[in-house]
């Protein structure tokens, strides 16, 4: 559902390019909170999820870029409590999710994120080679992209223990189907 | 009753238990379950942060592929792949040309008809008014019922009637013999993806539900996701550091509570795969007083 937005003297700004992109407009919301307000995450987010929403409603460039990098955005948990219970139905993890790619896109991922994305690009790796999950695979690349290389992240020895760690990935036949999908769908570029 | 079946590749690994639990219940359901061939891996949390095209194309080639073996209704026993199935599913039932540009990423064709269906709803069909009969062993203890995020929200997908007090699981608790308990933490996030990123904020908020479980009396939290499943049970020890609290209480499958009500046995229901100990006192005679408090209950060791 592409939009206008505001006028399209704005047509540039984050909120209409994320408008047209997903169809959610952040001045839908009136700033009830009720989003933070259920948010399990909000006390750790440097910009409560209502706050990121004002940062893109007041039409700054800088503040725009303030939502961009701040850290709240990768904590979302995408579990859809704020979204449930938008008196407006804004799609708040939509536009989480639009900023997460946006904020890699331009190389503004906060600092304090760096786990929380090498783990997601460590688990897209193993999904592109094997075309299932591998979590033997993904770990020792999670380690590698961390250096945590000590941390005993999936308490392996009580998963092996209980016979639920695969040493060998499982290698689909659409395997060379998933690579292409991964080639078609990943070469985003600035505009 | 006839279904598809995407297991995922938790329920291939960590959450292998989950899966031995289904096979195992199905036959005596009435289930017959038809695995997708050569399915994929449905992109989970990390395609659905990072990329919206493949967080999109991923779970369409699993559903091209079940369309492909006739595959009418498909049961995704894992709330977060129900979810990334189901939304694609809905997405690309309202986009056309979407749907077009996906089907050429995935090369296959792809109309979006096979339906998806969670564990829920699936269960319920074959634990109804009927099925108290089936019942060789009751699973008569307290339990808090635990639905998550994805069985609930969001609404476009979310299949329980009340999404902030659902009742489906309590429902079939009810009628293989359990208490189930009222607690405010049915349908609180888990902490989901960031089990390995940040094992801290999962404490947190794993450690919310484990809590107030056990303050209600629960003696097994029950669980329809493997990652909450993960969460509750296999980072246990994380939740018990973080509270400065030990906890006993169990987390079991939907599937392995009807598995033991059925009288399967507790290893083919993977019982012994669990990192918190499954031991359950045993339940009060009919009719008689109330079981003594079981093994499975909180010793809160400190502060709080």
């Amino acid at each position: 559902m592409p939009g206008s937005s505001h006028g399209s003297a704005h047509a540039d700004t984050l909120p209409a390019k994320m408008r047209a992109a997903t169809g959610e407009s952040v001045f839908n919301c009136y700033q009830c909170g009720k989003c933070t307000a259920g948010c399990p995450l909000a006390q750790e987010m440097d910009y409560a999820p209502n706050q990121i929403v004002r940062l893109l409603q007041l039409g700054f460039p800088e503040l725009e870029e303030e939502a961009l990098k701040a850290f709240s955005i990768w904590l979302c948990l995408t579990c859809e409590t704020c979204g449930a219970r938008c008196p407006k139905e804004v799609d708040l993890p939509r536009i989480m999710e639009y900023l997460r790619q946006e904020s890699l896109r331009r190389g503004l991922v906060h600092p304090k994120a760096k786990d929380i994305l090498a783990f997601h690009e460590a688990f897209l790796d193993t999904i592109r080679r094997n075309g299932r999950l591998h979590e033997v695979g993904l770990i020792s690349q999670y380690k590698l992209k961390t250096l945590h290389l000590l941390q005993d992240v999936l308490s392996a020895p009580a998963l092996l223990l209980r016979g639920k760690l695969k040493l060998l990935p499982h290698k689909i036949e659409g395997q060379d189907a998933i690579s292409r999908i991964f080639e078609r769908t990943t070469d985003h570029k600035e505009e | 009753m006839k279904v598809g079946f995407f297991p995922g590749c938790s329920l291939e690994g960590s959450s292998r238990e989950y899966n031995e639990s289904l096979l195992a219940i199905a036959p005596a359901l009435g289930l017959e379950l038809a695995e997708v061939p050569d399915w994929n891996c449905c992109g989970a949390t990390a395609a659905h942060s990072l990329n919206h095209k493949l967080a999109l194309a991923l779970p369409a080639r699993i559903l091209a592929l079940a369309e492909r073996a006739g595959i009418t209704e498909l049961l995704v026993p894992c709330s977060a792949c129900f979810s990334r199935l189901a939304a694609t599913r809905e997405q690309l039932t309202r986009d056309d040309a979407l749907r077009g540009e996906i089907a050429r990423i995935i090369e296959l064709p792809f109309t979006a008809r096979t339906k998806v269906l969670n564990v829920l709803e699936v269960l319920a069909l074959c634990v109804k008014d009927g099925f108290a009969q089936q019942v060789r062993r009751p699973f008569a203890h307290k339990v808090a019922c635990y639905y998550g995020c994805y069985l609930t929200r969001p609404k476009s997908i979310g299949t329980c009637a009340r999404a902030e007090d659902p009742q489906e699981m309590d429902e079939m608790m009810k009628l293989v013999g359990a208490e189930p308990l009222d607690w405010a933490f049915k349908v609180e996030c888990c902490g989901a993806g960031l089990s390995v990123s940040r094992t801290s904020s999962v404490a947190e908020l794993s450690g919310r539900i484990v809590a107030d479980a056990a303050a209600r009396g629960a003696e097994a939290i029950i669980v329809a996701c493997p990652m909450c499943h993960t969460n509750l049970d296999l980072r246990r020890s994380a939740i018990e550091r973080h509270r400065q609290a030990k906890y006993a209480l169990p987390v079991l499958y939907l599937s392995q509570v009807i598995g033991l009500a059925l009288g399967l046995g507790e290893r083919e229901l993977g019982l012994h795969r669990h990192a918190v100990p499954v031991r359950l006192a045993s339940p009060a005679p009919a009719g008689g007083e109330p079981a003594a408090r079981p093994t499975a209950t909180v010793s809160q060791e400190q502060e709080n």
